[in-house]
């Protein structure tokens, strides 16, 4: 399955809605969203990945990438994620400890940096 | 189980290919169903790994993946023909955190990995048991 991508805007944050695989093929469109999304002065967003079925480096990388652009504007990135198989990467990368994971949207919108 | 060999020219879309491949032939091989997603993203990290090298050499080379058991063992062995002597060292420009991040994940994932050099290349090579 292909990267789907849907974003809306819930108060201050921006949600990115991310489905289907994040791989080495897929990544470069996920890495441009979040560039738009910056660009367009979007620097509080909430990637929910709820809908992702395979997570790989080359998507924890534009992950990386994206906190660190937004953090350039005093920004957050918070993720959505209860999947187990996917939180399991992030765990063995050591990713858990450079991003706030929640299990809700609104847990993630409702949090403070 | 013999052996299942794919080889496909380094481009990012062919990966995806050989992730549903692998997982496809450790089933048929009879490895636990637990363990087909730490397969399928081991296989993807490694093929991407290998994609990753062959389009910055500017390579045509293709990528080789030969599947197969031995000993009780599943073993995928991605081939690259880099010749990369230190194995899986991280190049020297471009990509960096996605080659790091690539390593940590692999190496956090598969306990049996070993990187072998080649006469042209390298090779990440993989096992999972088979009950």
């Amino acid at each position: 399955m292909d990267l789907t991508l849907d974003t809306r805007t819930l108060g201050d944050r921006t949600i990115v809605e991310v489905g289907g695989e994040i791989d080495v093929y897929t990544a470069p469109k996920l890495r441009e969203q979040l560039v738009d999304l910056v660009n367009a002065g979007k620097y509080h967003l909430v990637v929910d990945m709820e809908a992702v079925e395979f997570l790989d480096s080359t998507g924890l990388g534009v992950l990386v990438g994206g906190l660190k652009r937004v953090r350039a504007h005093d920004g957050s990135l918070h993720l959505v994620c209860t999947q187990e198989r996917i939180l399991k990467i992030f765990r063995i990368t050591g990713l858990t400890k450079v991003f706030p994971i929640h299990n809700t949207v609104e847990e993630a919108v409702a949090a403070t940096d | 189980m013999g052996t299942v060999e794919i080889r496909f020219s380094a481009l990012p879309a062919h990966v995806r290919t050989a992730r549903l491949v692998a997982a496809a032939a450790a089933r048929r091989a009879g490895v636990d169903e637990q363990l087909l997603d730490e397969i399928r993203l081991a296989v993807g990290e490694a093929c991407s790994r290998a994609v990753g090298l062959h389009r910055r050499g500017g390579l045509s080379a293709p990528v080789i993946v030969i599947m197969g058991g031995e000993d009780k063992r599943f073993v995928v062995a991605v081939r690259d023909s880099l010749g990369d002597p230190s194995g899986l060292s991280v190049p020297d420009s471009g990509g960096w955190d996605d080659v790091m991040l690539g390593l940590a994940v692999l190496r956090g994932l598969v306990e049996d990995l070993e990187v072998h050099q080649l006469a042209d290349g390298a090779e990440v090579r993989m096992g999972w048991p088979v009950p």
